[in-house]
């Protein structure tokens, strides 16, 4: 790689002190950013579901009721977006995929690849893997409170080592798939995995 | 979605050095850098890139800015609010002059778009600094020689707040079915005739198109702007599908 042009006078905040724990070309926030491609769907618990596919074929359904009968997991985690803010120590409760798989009476994956579909039309890939293992969950708790509608609630996919596109507000529907299929922002130039260790942000990152 | 929001696979997006051939104060809080790129591939209306500034003990910092300017613009326009704290808009916005050079890399996003083949009718709803996207849209139209009808609802605090101002109105002055509409919410001059507060339903009602005209809808500004916005254009009946956002603030710019 050539040598980056110096911007002459820039300084910045400097390198020093900056946390180990901040993926390249980030830098850290401690407010909680908004970045939603349209409106803010409107909770309604009394009809929420959310589905587990294999393929077309249904592998598990619960109501919001159902849902929180699951047993919870807690996750301390740091949060990366795209956009190149990061939140070091965020706090979330939901049910991780390894319970909602085991509630199905699954002990792998159906499939190597999972398409998230949200309300608001949003759909997001990521590979079955990557959500196994305690690495993600729907999440429908931040900071001990019910996660606000602007930041997914009543539901999100957390999958806190992906870039945070990648864990989708108002999550409503995980299919199993033999194959990789892009979702809405993997289609709109984005990275197809996300890696923020990797900076890969977009396509051909 | 339509297929038109489908870019084609591509490869890696370049850093690309950028220099800076002019710069404009548009606003006290808000300047134009006119750049000049020489491998720029090009770009569509409401895109946005992201830069990188390398200071010289080699420390970088990254963050994305809208392109202001047309795709028909020989130059590309990036346009930046200097923000309290801002690590790197207090520096293109602050200290930067002409000559001087930082990385970018784009066009980023095939979303927030709006091209003239698109059609209309469109209503762009802007608040603050978040009317660049919406200016590189205005001045597309234009210079495609759109005449698809489109209104602009403006929002500022203050009338030396608002950015383009003299291009505005010149757009809006030349009949070809745009409807340029200010809105000032923390003080406006003696002889300010237009509205005085923040943007509600009843002005989304009057000001934009009436949902059995499906118009597009571009709503780009501070989170709390564009949450309430984007709700009122639901609840008055627009599909959401015709709803676009993004947002700018104090982080991630």
């Amino acid at each position: 790689m050539s040598t980056p042009p110096i911007s002459r006078g820039f300084h910045g905040r400097g390198s020093s002190g900056k946390s180990t724990r901040i993926p390249p070309g980030q830098h850290l926030v401690t407010d909680f950013p908004v970045l939603s491609a349209g409106p803010t769907p409107e909770p309604d618990l009394a009809n929420w579901k959310l589905t587990l596919e294999d393929g077309e074929t249904p592998l598990g359904e619960w109501t919001w009721a159902q849902f929180n009968a699951l047993p919870q997991t807690d996750l301390m985690v740091d949060i990366h977006c795209v956009t190149t803010w990061t939140k070091l120590d965020t706090n979330w409760r939901g049910v991780s995929v390894d319970t909602l798989l085991e509630a199905v009476g699954l002990s792998e994956p159906p499939g190597p690849f999972v398409l998230l579909y949200c309300d608001g039309d949003y759909t997001t890939n990521v590979p079955s893997e990557d959500l196994l293992d305690g690495k993600a969950m729907v999440a429908t708790q931040f900071d001990g409170e019910p996660l606000d509608p602007e930041h997914g609630g009543p539901a999100r996919l957390l999958v806190p080592h992906l870039y945070f596109w990648k864990s989708a507000k108002w999550v409503r529907r995980l299919q199993f798939l033999d194959s990789e299929v892009p979702g809405f922002w993997e289609e709109n130039g984005y990275h197809i995995y996300g890696d923020p260790w990797r900076e890969q942000r977009y396509d051909g990152d | 979605m339509t297929v038109t929001d489908l870019p084609a696979s591509k490869p890696k997006l370049q850093w690309m050095t950028a220099i800076v051939r002019e710069v404009i104060d548009e606003t006290p809080r808000v300047r134009s850098l006119v750049l000049d790129i020489p491998d720029w591939p090009g770009h569509r209306a409401g895109q946005h890139v992201d830069v990188r500034l390398t200071s010289d003990a080699g420390y970088q910092a990254q963050r994305s800015y809208s392109i202001a300017s047309a795709p028909e613009g020989s130059h590309v326009m990036l346009t930046v609010e200097r923000l309290a704290d801002g690590e790197v808009s207090s520096y293109l916005a602050g200290d930067v002059v002409a000559g001087d050079q930082f990385e970018l890399r784009g066009p980023i996003g095939g979303y927030f778009v709006w091209t003239s083949a698109l059609g209309g009718p469109v209503f762009l709803v802007g608040g603050g600094s978040g009317l660049v996207p919406l200016m590189s849209m205005l001045r597309h139209r234009a210079a495609a020689k759109s005449n698809v009808p489109a209104t602009l609802l403006y929002s500022s605090r203050t009338a030396e707040d608002i950015i383009y101002r003299a291009e505005l109105d010149q757009f809006a002055g030349q009949g070809d079915g745009l409807t340029l509409v200010h809105t000032l919410t923390r003080q406006q001059p003696v002889e300010w005739r237009g509205l005085k507060r923040r943007i509600d339903r009843d002005m989304l009602q009057s000001v934009g198109f009436a949902p059995e005209l499906k118009p597009r809808i571009f709503i780009c500004g501070p989170t709390p702007l564009v949450e309430q916005v984007a709700r009122d254009m639901r609840d008055l009946g627009h599909a959401a599908q015709l709803i676009k956002t993004e947002r700018f603030g104090p982080t991630g710019r």
